[in-house]
């Protein structure tokens, strides 16, 4: 009897231990980029990583303003927003409150498929099938430019916030949809004016998630966006976004405590920052929703 | 919800829900058509380099001599190692959170930080172990820390995918085996976990075969670009399928493109049978436990 209560106490411990080790993976996180961070900031003032419009640590003359990369970053990003959100929607419309369910059944396993594929596939398929055709229709697109990756990062990231947003549309109980037929809606009135509305939190949810999986995103833009900090908008030049520069530093051999071994985790460290609030607000808006509607 | 009065005449209504009807099945066309492009374009640049010589040849110079082995052997081994840390500890945690985790602050916080790892980059996860695994416990660019920091990479979503597959297991089987004078332990490993390991096997196979994909992490922890021997012991420096792709790709010479197309085929491939074994273990071990239980 003795043993038995020693052996559910020490499994009960072990098992705690496990669990623990996430928290642990986000302590570790924490602790490494701010001890290389610190050690950045002691060489580079504030002012010139938050102020500089330059960023050239790999040059002879090294400025660290960190805005270029977030432009890089922002402006693939954008592009794949704008690609993943609006088809992402209405498929998940389509696929929730339309499709056959014998049809919804096969697309579902398919836009899975498109999900799993490694994103150094959709390195390759941007940087060597979509520049090329893309620049049929515009001469002046460059080798390297945001748009291409862009749009085959929306086409990534497109699954997930199809899937996500599908899960909230059909969570809204049948009672809404009965209701709004009622009224008198069509099917078109009654998905914008009562299921849109009522399934929000989780959609927004799945928006904020693509977010951050778009900003996080590295081998797509590594591949296909070039290693040109330039503060930049236009979407046919080259860029180079956060993550790409941390891919470019660690592929040369930089040796530990030098500066350019610094800013990678400086840049990381604003990664993590952006994307960890991303993060939270999505979590936080499904918490609130869920709360609203029970 | 305001009152609204439609004005329009039906018949425009009508024509409103026939385009609406007409965007969302153009969107899951236009994602469709990409999946079909990608997988056709790859194949297409790469068949001409397909062959056993490719599956066992060792990089070279020269890109029609190059070949696969090392970095299948290595995207192998590190698969079955990351398997082996990630496994065990996302099923533990997992356990710790469904059956044992008492309804406090310290589980909420254990349960938004898991949800919130998901979302971190993962090359994120690379900055992380290349401070912790390379640098402090000095395993050098090994498999071990490259296995390691995947581990900790797929973790998360072995313990959500985990979770559910625990839910899904009746109350009313664990309450019989407590009513019958089993500890809590004893009903978890003799009742709950046989029930729902199928599921949690599933899950943690579909887990791992991302792993397989990923790139950016094994970029900067500095798994090496050109490795022409096979990895002996963990210790060892490696190479892996998307890592050898990126190399490739990266080339300016379009015979090397040639390569990555190849070595993107054989990735797919070998994605493609760990989802086909996953689903085909379920099915197996969910007849076996129909058969032995009920």
């Amino acid at each position: 009897m003795f043993w038995r209560d020693v052996t559910e106490k020490v499994v009960r411990c072990v098992l705690f231990l496990c669990a623990a080790i996430s928290i642990l993976t986000t302590v570790g996180v924490v602790l490494v980029l701010s001890f290389e961070v610190v050690q950045f900031f002691q060489k580079v003032s504030f002012a010139d990583f938050f102020l500089d419009t330059e960023w050239t640590p790999l040059f002879a003359t090294k400025r660290f303003g960190i805005w270029p990369l977030i432009a890089g970053t922002f402006l693939t990003s954008l592009i794949a927003i704008c690609v993943a959100l609006p088809l992402g929607l209405l498929i998940a419309v389509y696929l929730s409150e339309m499709a056959p369910w014998r049809l919804r059944n096969v697309l579902k396993p398919i836009l899975e498929i498109l999900a799993g594929i490694p994103t150094v596939v959709y390195g390759y398929f941007a940087l060597l099938f979509v520049t090329p055709t893309l620049r049929y229709l515009i001469p002046d697109l460059a080798g390297f430019n945001a748009l291409s990756p862009g749009l085959v990062m929306g086409i990534m990231i497109l699954p997930m916030v199809a899937s996500l947003s599908e899960d909230a549309l059909r969570s809204v109980p049948n009672s809404f949809r009965e209701g709004s037929y009622a009224l008198g809606s069509t099917k078109l009135q009654m998905i914008i004016t009562v299921l849109i509305p009522a399934a929000m939190g989780g959609i927004i949810a799945s928006f904020m998630l693509a977010v951050s999986r778009a900003v996080g995103e590295t081998m797509i833009v590594a591949i296909a966006a070039g290693q040109q900090p330039v503060l930049t908008l236009n979407p046919t030049q080259a860029v180079e976004t956060m993550t790409a520069y941390i891919v470019q530093v660690s592929l040369g051999d930089t040796p530990h405590g030098t500066i350019e071994y610094n800013t990678i985790f400086a840049v990381g460290m604003m990664l993590f920052l952006i994307t960890f609030g991303v993060n939270w607000i999505s979590i936080a808006v499904r918490e609130h929703f869920r709360k609203k509607y029970r | 919800m305001s009152l609204v009065v439609e004005k329009r005449p039906l018949l425009s209504r009508k024509w409103a829900e026939q385009l609406f009807y007409g965007a969302a099945v153009l969107a899951l066309v236009v994602a469709l058509m990409v999946l079909v492009t990608l997988l056709l374009d790859i194949f297409i640049d790469g068949s001409s380099r397909l062959g056993w010589d490719f599956l066992t040849g060792y990089p070279s110079r020269f890109p029609e001599k190059a070949g696969v082995l090392p970095a299948l052997t290595g995207s192998f081994c590190l698969i079955l190692l990351t398997a082996l840390f990630a496994f065990p500890i996302g099923i533990a945690a997992a356990i710790y959170l469904e059956e044992y985790a008492p309804q406090n602050r310290l589980t909420r916080i254990i349960e938004l930080n898991i949800a919130n790892l998901a979302g971190v980059p993962s090359i994120i996860y690379g900055l992380l172990g290349l401070q912790l695994f390379i640098r402090f416990f000095g395993f050098g660019r090994s498999l071990l820390a490259g296995a390691m920091t995947m581990a900790l990479l797929i973790l998360p979503v072995i313990i959500i995918t985990a979770r559910e597959s625990l839910r899904t297991v009746p109350r009313s089987l664990r309450e019989a085996s407590i009513a019958l004078g089993a500890t809590k332990w004893q009903t978890i490993r003799h009742h709950v976990v046989p029930v729902a390991f199928p599921g949690i096997l599933t899950g943690c196979i579909l887990a791992t075969s991302r792993a397989i994909g990923e790139t950016a992490p094994l970029i900067t922890i500095g798994a090496l670009t050109y490795v022409a021997f096979l990895p002996d012991s963990i210790f060892s420096p490696f190479t892996a399928l998307p890592i050898q792709s990126f190399n490739w790709i990266s080339r300016p010479q379009t015979a090397f493109h040639a390569n990555a197309a190849a070595a993107i085929t054989v990735l797919l491939v070998v994605l493609l049978a760990m989802n086909a074994f996953a689903i085909w273990l379920r099915g197996r071990l969910e007849k076996k436990y129909k058969l032995s239980r009920l």
